[in-house]
This record gives C-alpha cells, structure tokens and sequence, in this order.
C-alpha cells in the first residue's frame, strides 16, 4: 500500500498572540508546529503500514522553513517527504491549494490511499481534504473515528457525520480525514529520528510542474476567494458582576432567579 | 462564467429521514433579507424522500424548490448526493450557493465547489451583499480573534454557514411558490459502501438551549452526576472543557470549545472552568453565562455575566436545593 500523508506546518495556536489594534497575527510571538490533526493521520498510516506493508509519503505545501515539518513526519514513521515550495504557490485559498495538491499527488503516483487531518488550526476549513479528492476524482470519507480493516483493495472505517457515526467501507484509491479520536500518536522511535536527520526532502518547485499546472491554477492567482477586509469582533457586552466567597447568598438568589427565568419547558420541575 | 449569468440564490437544504435540518430555514431568512439589497430568486434544493414536505421550504422563504425524489438520500453518500446536485446548480445557474455547516454538509460543499472549480468559503457567521451585488461571506479565523470578509471572484458564489447564526424566520402558510419533483440522475456508485449507521447522536449539545458545563475543577467523573442533575431539573445538557474529556470524565460529544463543539445556548452555567482562548471560543457567544470558580483570576470571569468566587461543589447542590424547593 502505498500512502501520502497531507501534513501542514501551523502557529502553535495555543500561543500565538493577537494583535487586537493591528487585527494581525503576531506570528513571531509563537513558533511552529505540526497541525496536530496531521499527527492522526500520520499515525493512521503508521498502523495501515504495519498490518499491509507499504511506504508512506508525507506530503506538504509551505515555506522552505516546512521541511522540519517533514523531517518530523519522518521521525513519526513516514519513509519520505516531499516539499511544494515556491512563491508562485504562496497565498492559496482551498481551491488552489486543493488543485496544487492534486497535481502533487498524481506526480507522486502511483497511490492507494491519501489521509489529511479533518483539518488544520489555522485555516479551520476542513475543505483541503474533499475538495483534493474530487480534483484526484478519488472517493473520500470524512470525520474517520475508527479504522477497522485495511487491506490493499478497501478500508473499512466509522465516520462521525450526519448526525450519527456510519460504517463505511471505501474502495481504493480513496481519501479519508480523520478526526483526533481515531488514534493516540505515538512518540518518534529513535532509529526514526536518526533517519529523519539524514533523509533528503524532497523539494517540488513551480517548474516540477510545467506539464500539468499553469501559473493561473495556483497560489494567489488560482485562489478564486479573498480576503476584502479583516474586522474585529464587537465585544459582547457582559453585566460582569463578581460576587466574592462572603456574598455566596446573593450570588445563589442572582443564579436562581436567571435559571428560573431561563428553564426550558420540558426540564422538570 | 459572467455574473449576468447567474442569478438567485440557493440554499441546498440537508434533510434526515425526511426532516429538514433547521439550518436551512436559518438560511432561507437569511437569504430573503439579503436579496432585498439585490432583487433575485430564492431558490431551495432538497434531495430526499417522496414523504418529505418541501412545501416548508417555500413557507420558510423559497419562491421556488427543487425536490429531487429517492430513498437513496437517506444515507450520507457524498457522491450521490454530489451527482445529483451538480446538474441542477450547472441548469439553473443560480449566483450563490449556501450550505449549512453541518458535518454532512462541510464534507459534501468541498465535492461540489471543486467538482465546478469555483470558490468556497466555510463556516461563515455572516452573509452580506456588496454595494457590486457581489456576496460578502464572513466567517471568524485565527481562534475566533478576528472575522475575515471574503468574496469570491467565480461563481456560483458558495459558502458553507454555521447552524445558529441567523434566526429562523416564522414560517407562513400563506406564501406562494413552485415545487419542482426531479428523479435523480444517479442512484448508485460503486467506490464507497454505506454499511450502517452504527450510533444516533444522542446529545445535541450544538442545540442546547442550557448548558451546564465543567472543567478541570471537577475531580472525578461521578462529579458529572452533579451537573447532569442541575441540567435535567433546567431542561438543559451537560458540557465539559478539552481537558476533562481528555481525562475520560465524559464523552467528546459534550466537549465545548474551539476543538469540540460551538454552542450559542440562553444559558451557560460553567463549573470549574477556567476559561481557556480554546475554550471561550466555544461558548462566548451564548446570551447568559454564569460562571463558578474558586480562583478570583480566572478568566472566565471576563465573559461572565454572572461570576461566583467559590467552589461549585458547595454552590451548585445549593442552587439545587433552591430550585427544588
């Protein structure tokens, strides 16, 4: 089985500070990290890798500062990486990163399976995933929260979607994205990480491209949607009203009358 | 692909065994307001079975309704669902496509927009029209901390809308419209198998109306028994932080935050909690937040309506007392 993971190099988010007046990310207040969702998928693969054989590609589209991000994915269990870097990329929306992804993929072809994480951090879409696969013209399945059976013709997995979870069992090539509840990522094995510091990343540049992606296809250029303007958020307005340890008996006659006000017809009483 | 092309909007209406998912009628209200600005069609999409009622679409604002008819839409088969959507959008040319943000939806709108090669925009909190008749999607980025407007140079404009942003519009059995019955063009694919559903959701906590919500002040799961009774007495569900969930206190599916669910209930009643960016970003919107922590710092108390400086283990049995009383 041959796999490509999508991996994305992100903000630590839990981090990165704001700047309200600016309305900017100071992305210099944080470093940078793996989409932790990408952690998910790559271990999805991991595990497919372990139960059929097979190689694992890991994929990604970024600055030249993206390859530590790869040679990460190599110490977490991925043979190879592979690296989009090129200005002509830089400032894609999902449509062309989708489509710039794709072409990637068909390159790096042949492939049974693609794993995305169900999104990344910093965008929040979690449109990169299905829109890549309808532009390989692949199947895909969202939401994945389980792996039951691989084998090199079909996967079998439970989806979170519509409301429920539904088994489903998808031939291959396919695609799947994969929520953090499939698996725990394990820690880099040593012999892996030795690996990953010797390993050569792959580097894709525009011209890789020149039969099957034209400078209108990609980066800004092939982003139909854009950002017109970035607002801040009106604060809302709160009573904010702080009732100290010695003021427990007002404080509890304040929430009674709200949970009295607010009760749902229905609740009992 | 020129703008006079395409005209009206539609918004493509997810159903369940014939019920539609309130986030469409959201949209269709949405969707009337919005054409007051710009004069066009609004235009509802449903597939589903025969025994749905698509005139509540037209009653929910639709001046017209394409109903495409089978029981192959009770399953969440993107491809069928794609296939059949596809040739009606390329037929009626409509300017802008609107989806609910639902799982479903968020998995399927990718199929389509890629499948046109025009542009999407997700989880949109507001829609407006441009002094150029040209649709302004708006949806928060970077943790909620500030809001991107967006627009999108190919059409149909298409954008994906969060569940609870608008209000939903009071339905009126008096308006007129066109019921359009289609059979799908396509049944059946051969590339996913839909085995069965294996579990109904059963809290819907994105649909509160009264969450009780606990996080790490909570010791143990049985701690949860607590808050499940407050919940029950106000007819509410119960919520927790990322870190108690991690803990294994309670299922994802009560999880509220940036990570797990976004909820917009009349009440949040947060235990416990101390307010983290990741967690805010799930629940700052509600209308009521009351929130109980024994550190006088924490920074739920910043959205607090309500603060109480304690511990919820003594002040929640007493409000419990209260209201039984």
């Amino acid at each position: 089985m041959r796999i490509i993971v999508l991996i994305k190099q992100v903000p630590e988010m839990d981090r990165v500070k704001f700047d309200s007046e600016k309305g900017v990310i100071d992305r210099k207040s944080a470093g940078v990290e793996i989409n932790p969702f990408d952690l998910n998928a790559l271990e999805t693969a991991v595990q497919i890798k372990e139960q059929v054989g097979g190689e694992i590609i890991a994929l990604s589209m970024g600055p030249p500062r993206a390859e530590k991000t790869l040679r990460e994915a190599v110490a977490r269990g991925a043979d190879r990486g592979i690296l989009l870097s090129d200005g002509k990329f830089a400032g894609a929306d999902t449509r062309a990163t989708s489509f710039t992804l794709a072409r990637a993929i068909e390159k790096a072809a042949p492939f049974d399976l693609v794993i995305a994480g169900e999104m990344t951090v910093d965008g929040d879409t979690a449109q990169v995933g299905p829109q890549t696969a309808e532009y390989l013209d692949i199947p895909h399945v969202a939401y994945v929260t389980d792996l039951e059976e691989a084998s090199d013709s079909s996967l079998t997995v439970t989806c979170n979607i519509w409301e429920g979870s539904y088994r489903k069992r998808m031939h291959l090539p396919g695609l799947i994205t994969v929520t953090k509840d499939i698996n725990f990522p394990r820690l880099p094995e040593l012999k892996n990480k030795m690996k990953s510091r010797e390993v050569e990343i792959c580097r894709w540049d525009f011209s890789t491209f020149s039969d099957n992606l034209s400078p209108e296809q990609t980066g800004l250029k092939g982003s139909p949607t854009q950002v017109k303007k970035i607002t801040i958020p009106p604060p809302i307005e709160r009573k904010g009203q702080v009732f100290s340890p010695e003021e427990t008996d007002e404080a509890l006659a304040a929430i009674e009358k709200i949970c009295r006000e607010k009760r749902v017809s229905g609740g009992q009483s | 692909m020129t703008q006079q092309e395409y005209n009206g909007i539609m918004v493509i209406a997810e159903q369940k065994d014939g019920k539609v998912h309130p986030v469409a009628f959201e949209l269709l209200g949405k969707a009337r307001k919005l054409v007051e600005k710009k004069p066009q069609g609004v235009m509802g999409l449903v597939l589903g079975p025969e025994t749905l009622d698509a005139k509540n679409l037209i009653e929910g604002g639709a001046d017209r309704v394409f109903h495409v008819t089978s029981e192959i839409f009770n399953l969440p088969d993107e491809l069928i669902y794609k296939e059949n959507i596809l040739p009606i959008i390329r037929e009626i040319k409509p300017a802008i496509v609107l989806i609910g943000a639902t799982t479903f939806g968020r998995s399927l709108a990718p199929r389509i927009a890629a499948a046109l090669d025009t542009g999407l925009t997700a989880d949109c909190t507001d829609l407006q029209i441009d002094d150029d008749g040209k649709l302004v999607q708006i949806r928060p980025a970077f943790t909620e901390n500030i809001l991107a407007h967006i627009k999108t140079k190919t059409y149909p404009q298409m954008a994906t809308i969060r569940y609870r942003e608008f209000s939903r519009p009071d339905l009126d059995p008096e308006r007129k419209g066109e019921i359009i019955l289609r059979e799908p063009s396509v049944t059946s694919q051969n590339r996913v198998e839909i085995l069965e559903e294996v579990t109904r959701q059963k809290t819907n906590i994105a649909e509160a109306e009264i969450v009780v919500a606990g996080g790490r002040g909570l010791k143990n799961a049985p701690d949860f028994i607590t808050l499940q009774e407050l919940a029950d007495l106000l007819g509410g569900t119960v919520g927790a932080t990322r870190d108690v969930v991690d803990a294994g206190f309670i299922s994802k599916a009560h999880q509220v935050g940036y990570s797990g669910h976004r909820v917009k209930p009349l009440l949040y009643i947060a235990c416990g909690i101390s307010g983290a960016p990741q967690h805010k970003a799930g629940m700052k919107e509600s209308e009521t937040i009351i929130a109980i922590n024994t550190d006088p710092s924490a920074p739920i108390f910043s959205i607090a309506d309500i603060g109480i400086v304690g511990d919820w283990a003594e002040v929640i049995p007493r409000l419990l007392e209260k209201l039984k009383q």
